[in-house]
């Protein structure tokens, strides 16, 4: 098994994977604590269909999708605190309709060859030296972040109106957040597609909740069971040459039917 | 100077006018009640004076070295998720963020701050509890922690007794008025008109956009109490 770690591709993947997973870890357990869940959801797809955009009008794609995956996580956090809309319906209308723009723009295109398969399911073994470079000062930009605004980002999830009457300015670090949810899931989607970025987001924290009652202890338990599934996740894809990103995620699951069943047997 | 004063202050909520030229004082060890019938205004105007809604006209004055970020504040009970996994302990610290400026990290002042806070509500043992396994009255206690550790001077409470059973309340109104005759000053608004609910020594009444302040006295003669 440890022949594995001697290819330069496989160790690639799993720094950038380990990396990736705790940033998705630590956006997790805000998004799901804050009921926006599916937004890694909207944005994976809205980044897949700036991407295939990106492609056919020949602009480097990751410096396309960014800004406009960054512009979709404003407009979507915006309508998720509008009490008038409901933020499920315009995550769905988002995800659809990036998902039918990029096919559209694929279809239509001549002579422009786009492997659909690894937007929608990733390509986590084809990672670069860049990307892996990309990936560390990402890192290290979201850790830190995190880190700093931690209290307050704890202070605006589990209560906004006390937040902001003590005089936190909610916009900024609602900005912030977006900025780095989409710049996560952009890089991300070379892990594990559009399709299934968002459980690295979703799976980690819903375990970690099963076993810590804390807010602290959530965000410790996620982050170490995210890079956990990974490494198992890649282990198996590669001695089982199955598919890294369903792997992983079905790691994640089996991860979390197993804690789900302790809880209820120690209940 | 006394601690808050609102000078003819309008307040408007998408385009209509809610509270019209409303003026009033309050001074340091008042506890008023906020009544009024309901979509009247009563959180609009609490809410201008923790400065989340701006005023349409007017200004509102901040004496005796009271701060808007250094107000506590208490919303309504069904704002914060019941089941949210936080332990007590992590949920009063982040009453003393309006203090900390920029600064990232709790540091042994404010741990001492909440340590107070809990005792001063005879709370301190659960502090490492996790929120969602407390009771009602526990978790209310817990917010009005919280809001202590926000404030010296000025406490807001937005219905605070909303699904509290009729003992906890009672206990409830109790600790708030053992905090009133320590020196805090206390704006509490309530939806109930019975003599009970109103324990404080000042009434704000809205009605159809008209702010009165009359004392607890005036307010239940007027009602034949």
């Amino acid at each position: 098994m440890m022949e594995l770690l001697t290819y330069p591709f496989m160790q690639r993947a799993l720094l950038v994977g380990v990396l990736i997973s705790i940033c998705a870890a630590l956006l997790g357990v805000v998004l799901v604590l804050r009921r926006n869940s599916m937004i890694g959801d909207g944005l994976s797809h809205t980044a897949f269909s700036a991407f295939a955009l990106a492609i056919v009008f020949g602009f480097a794609p990751l410096w396309f999708a960014l800004p406009v995956v960054i512009v979709a996580s404003f407009f979507v956090l915006r309508l998720s605190q509008n009490r008038r809309i409901h933020g499920d319906a315009a995550i769905a209308v988002l995800s659809a309709s990036s998902l039918a723009i990029g096919t559209f723009a694929i279809s239509i295109s001549k002579g422009v060859n786009i492997d659909l398969n690894s937007y929608l399911f990733g390509s986590i073994l084809s990672v670069t030296w860049l990307d892996l470079v990309f990936c560390i000062i990402l890192t290290t930009v979201v850790v830190l972040l995190y880190l700093f605004t931690y209290h307050r980002i704890f202070a605006i999830t589990f209560d906004e109106d006390f937040a902001k009457s003590i005089g936190i300015r909610t916009g900024i670090y609602d900005a912030i957040f977006a900025i780095i949810c989409s710049v996560v899931i952009v890089l991300g989607m070379r892990l594990l597609g559009s399709l299934l970025i968002s459980s690295l987001i979703i799976f980690p924290t819903l375990t970690a909740m099963r076993l810590k009652r804390s807010f602290r202890g959530i965000v410790l338990v996620s982050v170490l069971i995210s890079a956990l599934a990974f490494i198992v996740g890649l282990v198996l894809s590669y001695l089982f040459a199955t598919p890294t990103g369903a792997t992983v995620v079905i790691v994640n699951l089996f991860i979390f039917i197993i804690t789900t069943l302790i809880r209820k047997i120690v209940e | 100077m006394a601690l808050l004063c609102l000078n003819k202050i309008t307040l408007s909520y998408e385009d209509n006018v809610v509270i019209k030229d409303a003026s009033f004082s309050l001074d340091g060890g008042d506890f008023a009640c906020v009544v009024g019938a309901n979509g009247s205004g009563k959180s609009t105007l609490v809410k201008a004076i923790l400065g989340l809604i701006k005023p349409a006209a007017g200004t509102i004055e901040y004496g005796d070295g009271l701060e808007q970020s250094k107000i506590g504040y208490l919303p309504q009970e069904t704002r914060p998720d019941n089941n949210f996994p936080a332990t007590v302990e992590e949920i009063v610290l982040t009453g003393c963020l309006g203090h900390m400026k920029m600064h990232p990290f709790y540091c042994r002042s404010e741990r001492k701050h909440v340590k107070k806070s809990l005792r001063t509500l005879g709370i301190e043992s659960l502090a490492k509890k996790s929120f969602m396994d407390l009771s009602g009255g526990q978790k209310q206690k817990v917010l009005l922690a919280r809001s202590l550790s926000a404030t010296e001077k000025l406490l807001i409470l937005d219905e605070p007794s909303n699904n509290l059973d009729h003992d906890s309340r009672k206990k409830f109104y109790q600790t708030l008025i053992k905090l009133n005759q320590s020196g805090l000053t206390i704006i509490m608004i309530t939806h109930d008109l019975d003599a009970d609910d109103l324990i404080g020594n000042k009434i704000i009444s809205i009605n159809e956009g008209v702010v009165k302040i009359t004392t607890t006295k005036e307010f239940l003669r007027g009602l034949g109490r």
